[in-house]
């Protein structure tokens, strides 16, 4: 559907790119060995090179490389292999060398695409402009002192990857889909781990707005939004601001904004003003960055599954529908969980069970799947159990009820509580016969033809049983009597 | 090229350079003698020529991703003219 905002001449379209700057696992950092792990005391995973001492030079780290590269190769992305390092300059105090190492020219990774889902399950093509290597700055606080700010390095020379969209999202729900993908494919590959409240992913936020058929207006630049709904909302009200500016004679000003979630509004950062004057140059202390063909080969070799040709795969595979293996991949533990499940056993069962029963308790229960209540064993086990025809789907809920509670198998809590289905025609029979018996006005009726009882007939013998009887044989034996 | 007073005066506020206003003409010229003597480069024909970065095929040296640095505050906050416990401080910076 086109997402449309209807302006007082008429409607605009929205017109959307997104800088996302994903922190890389590694364990030291981009161009220094000091550690690059969150949460260190102040100042100790710093390097003097870290903290731009006279003198100190950079040496790239072999892993943050690899990283740059599997990101790129996830994205079907070019891998250019020689690239260069610039400085990009600015002053402020959590920068002390004056410049972030960057890549403006020769990123290392060059044009790909992600594919998005939409709610209503059609797909887009978003296309990726670059993906380049860069260092992250350090961090300023503001409120510990009256009339200075506290700066801590541990976070400075960290590497990031910027991972640059093209201008193709054309709604608020297309960039929240293009964020969750592109999160999903880098916990995938092990690259970042995506987690936007603790900053090791952000978003830089590319708005503008036209009439249908006419080339990009001017755009601004909603800077470091920290979370998937604030990206989405902060688009939603500056296309809007835009809008009236436009449709009351004015013009945008190309400019740096904040998003307020507060008050749901973007403001201007006229300090930034000089902001994109980074008067950017090649970075003297650093040769260019050259890669082997073979040595990128192999790490495409060695990467994971990604989640589209997972989906695929448990489609084909399991055949099971592409909605349910949608699911069963967003995470990776969710997707091995469910092929351990189903693994020798029924696919489809096996998914009904995961993504129906088994994600109901986890929600209820506020736990994960890493620290679930029933292993992916354990739930297979009594999905056996089903199959074997030891218990029927109805009692099925119950054991799993129980075993949500006591951890016991599902094997021990149908022994313990004599659970296990009736299949002994004898005593089937002879339910079905006192049924009949109470109810011999019903019984009338269905032989007037009132088909429908059947099922009543079904129920009240079930219910007799204790919900134990095997139901295919109580409908049989029903049939025959009836 | 040739540098006005008004680009002269973004770029030391870039630099974060406090000059004076009488100061302008003198820096314009110079910078604009360096431009002038730096763009005679441009006479030479280099269509078709790879950008050299040095003498010699040399390309990054690569370290690998171990933890060999850090843990080492005292000597980071050496030189700062004003360390509070284990931060480093500058007057107040809020946007």
């Amino acid at each position: 559907m086109t997402y449309l905002i209807e302006g007082r001449d008429g409607p605009w379209e929205l017109v959307v790119g997104l800088e996302v700057h994903a922190q890389v696992i590694s364990q030291s950092k981009l161009f220094s060995g000091a550690s690059a792990s969150y949460g260190g005391e102040p100042n100790t995973h710093v390097s003097l090179v870290d903290a731009g001492f006279p003198g100190m030079l950079p040496v790239i780290n072999r892993e943050c490389v690899a990283q740059a590269v599997r990101t790129g190769l996830g994205l079907k992305a070019r891998v250019n292999l020689e690239s260069r390092f610039d400085r990009k300059n600015y002053f402020y105090a959590d920068l002390p060398t004056g410049y972030q190492i960057s890549q403006f020219t020769h990123p290392i990774i060059g044009e790909g695409a992600i594919e998005i889902e939409l709610a209503d399950g059609s797909t887009r093509m978003i296309g990726i402009t670059r993906l380049h290597l860069e260092q992250d700055a350090g961090k300023s606080m503001h409120d510990q002192d009256p009339v200075r700010s506290f700066i801590d390095l541990n976070r400075a020379g960290v590497a990031l990857m910027e991972i640059v969209s093209e201008p193709d999202i054309r709604s608020p729900e297309e960039a929240g889909a293009y964020l969750r993908k592109l999160r999903m494919i880098l916990r995938y590959l092990g690259t970042c781990d995506g987690n936007m409240e603790e900053g090791s992913m952000r978003a830089d936020v590319n708005v503008s707005v036209r009439k249908a058929g006419e080339p990009f207006r001017t755009r601004c630049e909603i800077k470091n939004v920290n979370s998937i709904r604030y990206v989405m909302q902060a688009i939603e009200v500056e296309a809007v601001r835009q809008v009236e500016i436009w449709e009351s004679g004015g013009s945008v000003d190309q400019e740096t904004r904040l998003f307020d979630p507060a008050r749901s509004e973007t403001r201007s950062l006229r300090s930034k003003e000089d902001a994109h004057d980074y008067r950017y140059f090649p970075d003297p202390d650093l040769l260019p960055l050259v890669i082997e063909e073979a040595w990128v080969q192999d790490l495409a070799a060695h990467l994971p599954e990604l989640p589209d040709a997972k989906r695929q795969r448990f489609q084909d595979e399991y055949g099971i529908p592409r909605y349910d293996a949608g699911v069963l991949v967003a995470e990776q533990a969710t997707a091995d969980f469910y092929e351990t499940v189903a693994r020798g056993r029924d696919p489809r069962l096996a998914a009904n069970w995961v993504i129906g029963d088994f994600f109901a308790a986890l929600n209820r229960t506020g736990r994960t799947i890493q620290d679930s209540p029933i292993s992916a064993d354990a739930l297979g086990g009594m999905l056996d159990l089903i199959t074997d025809g030891t218990i029927n789907g109805k009692i099925a809920k119950d054991v799993f009820e129980e075993m949500l509670e006591s951890g016991e198998s599902a094997a021990e809590i149908v022994e313990r509580k004599g659970l296990r289905q009736v299949t002994d025609t004898g005593a089937i029979d002879a339910a079905v016969q006192a049924v009949l018996d109470k109810n011999p006005d019903k019984l009338a009726e269905y032989r007037s033809g009132k088909d429908k009882l059947f099922g009543f007939f079904v129920g009240q013998v079930m219910k007799a049983m204790a919900g134990k009887g095997n139901p295919a044989l109580v409908n049989e034996a029903l049939k025959k009597v009836l | 090229m040739s540098l006005d007073p008004a680009t002269v005066r973004r770029i030391a506020r870039l630099a974060r350079i406090g000059i004076d206003e009488s100061d302008l003409p003198a820096l314009q010229r110079e910078l604009n003698g360096i431009l002038g003597w730096i763009e005679q480069l441009n006479e030479v024909d280099i269509d078709n020529v790879e950008p050299m970065v040095g003498t010699g095929h040399a390309a990054l040296r690569m370290r690998e991703d171990v933890v060999t640095d850090g843990d080492a505050r005292e000597a980071v906050l050496s030189n700062a003219p004003d360390a509070a416990g284990p931060y480093y401080t500058v007057p107040k910076v809020v946007e």
